[in-house]
């Protein structure tokens, strides 16, 4: 493998995190506070198709991304409402939101757009085109440096770039912040935080409401930077990867950042070598699709450390009986 | 009492024989949904046509599960219609179950053969089509490497790339071909994000010409071939017009003529094995307004003549469902 193909595959990885990444966090904020969300695939696919829906009829992306993010703050407060208000059962909730999602985002389109399902493909004046970070040209010439410049880091479209900075971000939030410590102590005993005058109800909304804003961006990035456009089911399965990068990561920003690169990488070494071949053994492409999540598997059983979830994660606070 | 008996009865007979006597046509699409710009898109074109032309009346199902193949056959087959045509190979063993159960109803099958008396199987030389896009994409390439991105990883889709292959190495002996799927699993067919990525990872080897066979992922590699300024090539419908002047051809598999022939047809309609190939305009490839600028007429000529050279029997196409097999491509 030579240089070039190692940044190729690299910039693919960074593309494949990205969605992932998004989820991810969305993810670590909502268990964070105590509300599991196994419905993070169906706010991604609602969200890829309102931004893509919008962006096409308005012609403008910024238009589309709001309109996605607020898609998935609409799953994430019927969420919230089931989970927190009526203390329903959080997984079930979540199922629920993929179903709806994944059914409702197709008869709409096919109601709206009449094309089976899909939105149009967007001009190029309607999606997130790829941004030439300052200095590309002066930098190039450059050896090693000028390349991973100018190929790895430039280029991408602006959302990759909110994606990287949200992990930073996030660790300051959670652990640098009144709000933080306070979201940090709803997952694990909400009593406490109750007892300190604080509302546990109006934290875990805020938590959920952040998760929303995040899956948008993360739908919003696969239909209109990604793709032109949204196609039915388009999300394949990258909520639940997301998951398992989640608990791959032990419900930590940093490491969430690591495990959705490697989970990236992955993927993208299954995408440009479809069977590797490894001096006469041939491993083919499924144990690579299937790695993050045998992987996952390994850090659950306590193989690798320990997986300890939020301990009042899955649980709906009640006040008093 | 026996009055309102007999009424009952005389009601019930009415009930029979108006769904027997009702005998529409009815039309069950596969997972990729009618309108997927490609081969169930084709499907309805044929449906529309006959309904057009005729004005009848018909029954259709897109399907949203594979649980639902069988309930989809066994309804239509309950409530009369006839004949009924499925599109796609996965409808094979559902349809060798169900076929025997209603031997006056026919059934027509798209892309499989199913050896029952009351069953129409039309199959396409797909290996012939790819074949002469697979020269055209040779003759447009100026890197000398193409590239295949194939949907789910099935005998059917091998067959298409095997006939790209042979095609384009009629023309360029030297070129060289990667061929990628999308996945093992029905999620494959529409993974737009994959098929995005296997283009941009073929573009990065050299590939500046790609063939997409892969229903709904197909939108992606069409989509990143126009951003990245290479050419690609559609299948099934002719989808020239998805990107004018960056879709070099598509490769068209008339399931709209086969599927109008069945519904002209009727509950009359032949049973058997239906071959479609070049020679009765089966399959072909896509010239129109959004491409004449790509085909010059040099490659138009080569094309027409291996054409014909291979609907008269003297240029020999290898199909890999044949023997598993194919001479110019390592899977």
């Amino acid at each position: 493998m030579d240089f070039d193909v190692l940044l190729q595959v690299l910039d693919s990885t960074v593309r494949l995190a990205t969605p992932l990444l998004l989820a991810c966090l969305a993810g670590l904020y909502s268990e964070r506070a105590g509300i599991f969300d196994i419905g993070l695939e169906g706010k991604m696919l609602a969200a890829a198709f309102l931004s893509a829906a919008v962006a096409y009829v308005s012609g403008n992306v910024w238009l589309g991304l709001l309109a996605g993010i607020g898609a998935s703050l609409a799953l994430a407060a019927l969420h919230g409402l089931a989970s927190i208000t009526f203390r329903g059962d959080q997984l079930i909730s979540g199922v629920a939101i993929n179903f709806l999602a994944s059914g409702l985002t197709g008869l709409i389109a096919q109601d709206w757009f009449r094309q089976g399902g899909r939105t149009p493909s967007l001009p190029n004046e309607a999606r997130f085109t790829g941004l030439d970070l300052p200095f590309v040209q002066t930098l190039e010439p450059v050896p090693v440096i000028g390349p991973i410049y100018a190929e790895l880091i430039s280029g991408h479209s602006i959302l990759v770039y909110l994606a990287f900075l949200a992990v930073p971000a996030t660790w300051w939030i959670l652990y640098r912040t009144r709000f933080g410590l306070r979201l940090r102590a709803v997952g694990e005993n909400p009593a406490a935080v109750d007892t300190a005058g604080i509302s546990v109800v109006g934290l875990r909304f805020a938590a959920v409401a952040i998760c929303g804003v995040l899956c948008g961006v993360a739908g919003a990035y696969m239909a209109t930077a990604l793709q032109a456009g949204f196609v039915r089911e388009m999300t394949a399965g990258r909520g639940y990867i997301a998951l398992a990068a989640l608990i791959f990561a032990k419900w930590r920003p940093w490491y969430a950042l690591w495990a959705c690169l490697l989970f990236g990488l992955l993927q993208a070494v299954a995408l440009r070598y479809q069977n590797i071949n490894l001096g006469g053994v041939v491993i083919p492409v499924q144990v690579m699709d299937a790695l993050p999540y045998v992987l996952t598997v390994v850090i659950l059983a306590g193989f690798v450390g320990k997986a300890i979830p939020p301990r009042a994660g899955g649980e709906p606070y009640v006040k008093e009986r | 009492m026996t009055f309102q008996k007999s009424l009952l009865g005389a009601s019930a007979a009415i009930a029979l024989t108006a769904g027997a006597a009702l005998a529409e046509p009815a039309m069950i699409y596969d997972l990729g949904g009618k309108f997927d710009k490609s081969f169930n898109e084709a499907a309805f074109a044929g449906v529309t046509r006959w309904v057009d032309e005729t004005g009848g009346e018909f029954l259709e199902i897109e399907l949203q599960s594979e649980a639902q193949r069988e309930q989809a056959l066994r309804r239509f087959a309950e409530r009369g219609a006839n004949p009924i045509v499925m599109a796609g190979f996965g409808f094979a063993d559902p349809l060798s179950q169900v076929a025997p159960d209603y031997p006056d109803t026919k059934f027509a099958i798209i892309d499989m053969v199913v050896d029952a008396p009351n069953v129409r199987s039309i199959v396409f030389n797909e290996h012939e089509g790819s074949y002469l896009v697979g020269m055209l994409a040779a003759e447009a390439s100026k890197s000398g490497t193409v590239g295949f991105i194939g949907g789910m990883d099935v005998p059917l889709i091998r067959k298409f790339a095997c006939g790209y292959a042979q095609g384009v190495k009629a023309a360029n002996p030297d070129a060289t071909i990667i061929a990628n799927m999308t996945g093992t699993t029905p999620a494959a067919w529409n993974d737009p994000v994959k098929g995005s990525e296997l283009t941009k990872a073929q573009i990065s080897q050299g590939a500046d010409v790609v063939y997409a066979a892969a229903g709904g992922t197909g939108v992606g590699v069409l989509q990143t071939a126009a951003d990245e300024d290479i050419l690609s090539i559609g299948v099934d419908s002719n989808q020239n017009y998805l990107h004018p002047g960056k879709v070099l051809t598509s490769m068209t598999k008339r399931v709209d003529n086969a599927v109008y022939d069945v519904f002209s047809q009727g509950p009359d309609m032949e049973t058997g094995i239906f071959v479609m190939g070049l020679a009765n305009d089966g399959v072909g490839y896509a010239l129109d307004e959004y491409n004449e600028a790509l085909i010059t007429p040099e490659m138009k000529a080569a094309v027409d003549e291996a054409s014909a050279a291979i609907a008269d029997g003297s240029l020999k196409v290898h199909d890999y469902t044949s023997d598993d097999s194919c001479p110019d491509l390592q899977f």
